[in-house]
């Protein structure tokens, strides 16, 4: 058993790696599925979208041939409505809610007629915001990702002056570095970022971490309002003997491997235990699956009904060959000459309901093992709690805490996205940077 | 199994189902394929004067991605040389012997024309004739087809010109391009004409290129008005030959129905308006002959479950149900009712009532699904909500009389009942 790179030809990658919902081949297919749609008065799937894109008025525009339109009334809602097109867990969301449902019929799929409409918008460079003209006021949003763009676009637009500090060298954030790549590409990142800043008035400067290569303090000096928009780190550590051992990652990390270096030069074992069940656990289970492990299992310490992820999530895992074993905790990682051999796992029940709501897990003191060589965490992600509380930002559970106008503790310092919500979706995000800019906008007194 | 066939004025065919007079029924190679499909008659594509037609000739509506609801064309009569067409018609009556083959007509204004090409179609053993008093475009200008058919006077005209010499039957195919299709049918009965058809094609522009500006069909850059059929012209199709069947003048001759007929239970309704027999066009040149024979199981199995034997036991059944808006009855009324379990929540009903009707629906905003129901107070029963429902039997019409007695408008005003009751 071991852990190497390279197990499959070029072919082979993209095969594995290719677009899990391809878009419509042809605009009759897609006209065809948007006048499917009712036209649902206050319709739920637009109820059930965080950011409250028209679902009904957009789709309408497409069978219209009112393209521009339609791209308009979902990027005036969520300017990353092409990520969200791809990455979106829409069965719980807008699809989830379509009233066709009702009828026992397939939902509208909303997320392929909403990429259709955003990849051409995208693809044809349309200028479909005219940001108002500068106002001589400076915001500084920390965080590339979709917090922040969302933030930054949304005070462009009313003539704000922007500048993104990012840690990497790419924008995007967990949209670039975090999600399968079979769901979005590097490259379709970097175009929605590009036309995000097409606007005009943001400026994102890479490689500048706060708290290593810039400060709060000088940013709340030379900027009139900041907004964090920093995510949340790497995963939970699991706290058990063996973690240290190699062939222990970080599933953040494993994927933004994949993301950063490309699938041929990503190692992966021959058997690989992930821990977790939420969406990035998928995402490392059914990467690590395509990029050639024999055998992959995945861990979860409740049952199925308990699960993070979504049924259509753990179907794709089911159907790349994961094994899952439900109610079972990583107990002892156990290795030789330093490299991970086997997992000891504790059998669980399930007991009363704890703080989330989710009966609590028992170990019933009962243990198998597993043959592993490789053990990948993702058992949720870590607050970045040190830095912000040298920055005296106040927090709670670990996320920053923030009142109704979207501010921190700190004066003119304002947040939103997973540092504050703890890791949610995209479009959560999304919405938080939206919300952020208009408390922004409200603070700098501008109104109109 | 019931028996479907059809006796038009001894014109016998196994079904009442003919095909219109048209490119479908241009040539003999089309015409047979049509017969072997199951088709029960033809009407011969007009034939004249030699003509010319232009490229492209057709145009079409769409709706909501749905291909054809509305069909148009600028094709005039026939352009094959007519004596190929008349040895054609010959060969095919011989070898369709069971099979109703008429032959739609348009000679030149004058008598000596009428009578030649009567005296020549005759000759080839064809069952009848139809006279085109309706094409609206191209031949209109040349003061033929439905230049004809507007002019009441000018078509009796002609019939009697055909009835001084014709021996078979004479069917005159009346336009709608008139304000009431009465009119022409009376002139043409007055003439002597044996049977009715209608409707020709309806004036129309379809639709322009929104990128060159150019109205459908494009002829070379420039466009003209067409004749407009299909689908999207059953409705006004229908009324007119009800119109004919209500008037004690016009339905003294059989019909033949036409209009937008796609399907048996189009035909059906033609024919319960007073057609003895249908004619299609539009929905073979958009699906081909084979549709004919859903037409043919469709009516035999409507018919057998009505218990009808034949077709004239159904024949203008429905015309005695027409009735003229001031005898309808002011006391029936119904109310809307909203079956909650079948409900999905779209909204639909209320949006449509809220904006343009009566805001007889109440909501109960929820999340994601809101509730509706009816303000059965504020409902007039228009209906409108039942038909923008997109589920089945989800809102029916219950009746709620305003009272027991038939009360119409005429007595209504009599008794000064009041008018305003909002």
């Amino acid at each position: 058993m071991t852990i190497k790179n390279n197990r499959l030809t070029a072919q082979q990658y993209k095969e594995k790696f290719a677009d899990i919902h391809p878009p419509f081949e042809t605009s009759g297919a897609a006209l065809l599925e948007a006048n499917r749609c009712l036209f649902c008065f206050d319709a739920p799937c637009t109820k059930a979208c965080p950011t409250s894109i028209d679902v009904p008025k957009f789709i309408k525009q497409i069978s219209t041939g009112n393209m521009k339109g339609s791209a308009l009334t979902i990027l005036s809602s969520n300017i990353m409505g092409g990520s969200c097109a791809r990455v979106c867990p829409v069965e719980k969301l807008c699809e989830g809610s379509c009233v066709l449902h009702n009828r026992q019929e397939p939902p509208i799929h909303i997320a392929r007629l909403q990429r259709y409409s955003t990849d051409m918008a995208l693809k044809s460079q349309w200028n479909l915001f005219k940001r108002k003209n500068s106002r001589g006021k400076k915001v500084a949003a920390v965080g590339a990702g979709p917090a922040g763009l969302s933030c930054a676009h949304w005070l462009a637009r009313q003539g704000i002056d922007v500048t993104i500090y990012e840690k990497e060298n790419e924008a995007g954030g967990l949209m670039t570095y975090g999600i399968a790549a079979y769901k979005v590409t590097p490259e379709f990142c970097r175009e929605e970022t590009d036309f995000i800043t097409s606007i005009g008035g943001i400026e994102i400067k890479y490689n500048e971490e706060l708290g290593r290569d810039l400060s709060l303090a000088d940013l709340k000096k030379n900027y009139d309002a900041v907004f964090l928009g920093i995510g949340v780190g790497l995963t939970r550590q699991l706290e058990i003997p063996g973690e240290n051992l190699e062939g222990v990652v970080d599933a953040i990390r494993f994927i933004y491997e994949i993301r950063k270096d490309g699938f041929s030069k990503t190692a992966v074992g021959d058997k690989v235990a992930v821990i977790g069940m939420g969406m990035t656990a998928i995402d490392a289970a059914t990467q690590a699956k395509r990029l050639g492990a024999r055998e992959v299992t995945m861990i979860y310490r409740r049952t199925e009904k308990e699960k993070p992820c979504t049924d259509e999530e753990l179907e794709i895992a089911k159907l790349d060959g994961c094994n899952i074993i439900w109610l079972a905790s990583p107990k002892e990682i156990h290795g030789e000459n330093g490299k991970v051999r086997s997992l000891l796992c504790s059998k669980m029940e399930l007991g009363e309901p704890d703080d989330s709501g989710r009966k609590f897990p028992f170990d019933t003191g009962e243990t198998f093992v597993l043959e592993v060589d490789m053990v990948i965490k993702a058992t949720g992600q870590v607050p970045y709690t040190d830095m912000l509380q040298s920055n005296r930002i106040k927090l709670s559970s670990g996320k920053i805490r923030i009142d109704a106008n979207c501010t921190t503790n700190v004066g003119a310092v304002f947040a939103g996205g997973d540092c504050v919500n703890g890791g949610k979706e995209v479009v959560d995000a999304v919405e938080a940077g939206k919300e952020g800019a208009k408390s922004i906008l409200k603070y700098l007194g501008i109104t109109d | 199994m019931a028996d479907i066939s059809s006796n038009f004025l001894g014109i016998k065919s196994p079904n009442p189902f003919w095909l219109a007079s048209g490119p479908p029924t241009d040539k003999k190679y089309n015409v047979l394929r049509a017969f072997e499909a199951g088709w029960g008659g033809v009407v011969w594509k007009t034939l004249g004067s030699q003509v010319k037609n232009v490229s492209s000739r057709y145009s079409a509506v769409d709706f909501n991605g749905h291909r054809v609801m509305g069909f148009n064309n600028i094709e005039l009569i026939s352009d094959r040389p007519l004596e190929i067409n008349l040895r054609e018609i010959r060969e095919v009556v011989r070898e369709f012997p069971d099979r109703a083959v008429i032959v739609s007509l348009m000679a030149d204004n004058n008598k000596e024309s009428w009578h030649d090409l009567i005296k020549q179609t005759e000759d080839t053993g064809a069952h009848g004739i139809e006279l085109n008093f309706g094409c609206p475009h191209g031949m209109s200008e040349r003061g033929m087809g439905s230049s004809v058919g507007q002019n009441p006077d000018i078509a009796k005209m002609i019939v009697e010109w055909v009835m001084e010499t014709a021996t078979i039957p004479v069917i005159t195919k009346l336009t709608p391009n008139v304000h009431s299709v009465v009119p022409t049918a009376k002139a043409s009965v007055e003439g002597g004409t044996n049977a009715l058809s209608l409707i020709n094609t309806i004036q129309s522009i379809t639709g322009i290129d929104l990128d060159n500006f150019v109205p459908n069909p494009n002829v070379g850059g420039k466009s003209t008005y067409g004749g407009y059929c299909g689908p999207a012209v059953k409705p006004i199709a229908l009324k007119m030959v009800a119109s004919l069947s209500l008037n004690s003048y016009t339905n003294k001759v059989p019909i033949s129905g036409i209009g937008g007929i796609s399907t048996w239970r189009d035909a059906v309704e033609f024919m319960l308006l007073g057609s003895t027999t249908i004619q299609v066009c539009t929905a073979v040149m958009t699906h081909g002959f084979r549709i004919v024979e859903d037409m043919i199981e469709g009516l035999n199995n409507w018919m057998d479950e009505k218990e009808f034997q034949t077709t004239n036991d159904f024949i203008g059944k429905s015309v005695p149900y027409l009735t003229k808006w001031g005898y309808l009855d002011m006391n029936y009324h119904v109310v809307a009712d909203i079956n909650q379990e079948k409900c999905i929540s779209c909204g639909l009903c209320y949006i449509t009532c809220e904006d343009t009707s009566h805001q007889a629906i109440n909501v109960e905003f929820g999340n994601p699904y809101n509730k509706y129901t009816i303000k059965e107070d504020d409902c007039v029963g228009c209906n409108l909500c039942m038909l923008v429902c997109p589920v089945n039997d989800c809102i029916t019409m219950l009746e709620k009389r305003k009272g027991s007695e038939y009360l119409n408008w005429l007595e209504y005003q009599k008794r000064g009942l009041p008018l305003n009751d909002h």
